[in-house]
């Protein structure tokens, strides 16, 4: 009963803040509900037994990702965002359509499935020591993939963000 | 007791949102936001999947989508930078033409 109890608050506050997230027009108002999002969205992974996903979840999402959000928003000083006529479109034929194919897939979900079978409280427990070996024997090689993305997408934001004639410059200064 | 399936209408409700914000907003940052709601819908039914089949695989996926939320903030956010020193908008109705 607790363990319902819990869902059903944590959960309560996932969709309220994705719905505020939609409604909000300032992004940093925006950004703000999503951390409240992902800080329950942990609380649930606690729930499910997923202790260091949990764990991963407030470090690398609600913290990195979302300083990362915080400070372009800030950098950018966005302000409030402006209706056009192409929203109004999107508004009147993309909300009832995604609403309905929501419905959809929940009520398959749960009344014409047979995924009824109850999960108890920290059903499987993920340890670090057990992830750990699972990322090191059977994903090694995903997992050094990985981290030549990571490497890869630094360097792209790096050239990205910085300004063109300091590249050049740059560049001009490996010629010379 | 909480079974799966409310998990997963869970995490559909919150890739729905992630849809609808992507289709609705105008904000390039905003719009943005909505695609790291989808990912995290996403996550949740891998780790309630994982709890079902008792596959602890399933969790571990959960750092690789965390790995590429990551990277595509990165960079992404570096474009967001770029495209607004160049147009000085974060419309993304304004953001109409591939060369100024």
């Amino acid at each position: 009963m607790l363990h319902l109890i819990l869902f059903l608050f944590f959960g309560a506050i996932c969709v309220a803040g994705a719905i505020n997230l939609l409604v909000q027009s300032h992004p940093i108002n925006s950004a703000l509900s999503l951390i409240a999002v992902m800080a329950s969205l942990a609380a649930e992974y606690l729930l499910l037994g997923a202790e260091f996903v949990a764990a991963v979840q407030v470090i690398v999402y609600a913290g990195a990702i979302m300083v990362l959000f915080v400070i372009t928003i800030m950098l950018l000083n966005a302000g409030k965002e402006e209706r056009s006529k192409g929203s109004r479109v999107a508004i009147l034929l993309g909300v009832p359509g995604v609403l309905i194919g929501g419905v959809l897939v929940a009520w398959t979900l749960l009344y014409r499935s047979n995924l009824q079978a109850v999960i108890p409280i920290g059903a499987l427990r993920g340890d670090p020591a057990d992830i750990a070996r699972l990322l090191f024997h059977n994903f090694l090689l995903p997992f050094e993939v990985t981290s030549v993305l990571i490497l890869i997408a630094i360097m792209g934001a790096v050239v990205l963000a910085s300004r063109p004639h300091a590249v050049a410059r740059a560049a001009r200064k490996d010629e010379g | 007791m909480v079974p799966l399936s409310y998990y997963l209408v869970l995490g559909g409700i919150l890739f729905v949102c992630g849809v609808l914000g992507f289709l609705i907003k105008r904000n390039i940052i905003t719009i943005f936001m909505s695609i790291e709601l989808m990912l995290n819908g996403v996550n949740l039914s891998f780790v309630a999947f994982a709890a079902h089949w008792h596959a602890l695989s399933g969790q571990v996926f959960v750092f690789f989508v965390m790995v590429v939320a990551a990277a595509e903030a990165a960079v992404g956010l570096a474009i967001i930078i770029a495209v607004y020193r160049t147009r000085e908008t974060l419309n993304v109705d304004q953001v109409n033409l591939l060369k100024l």
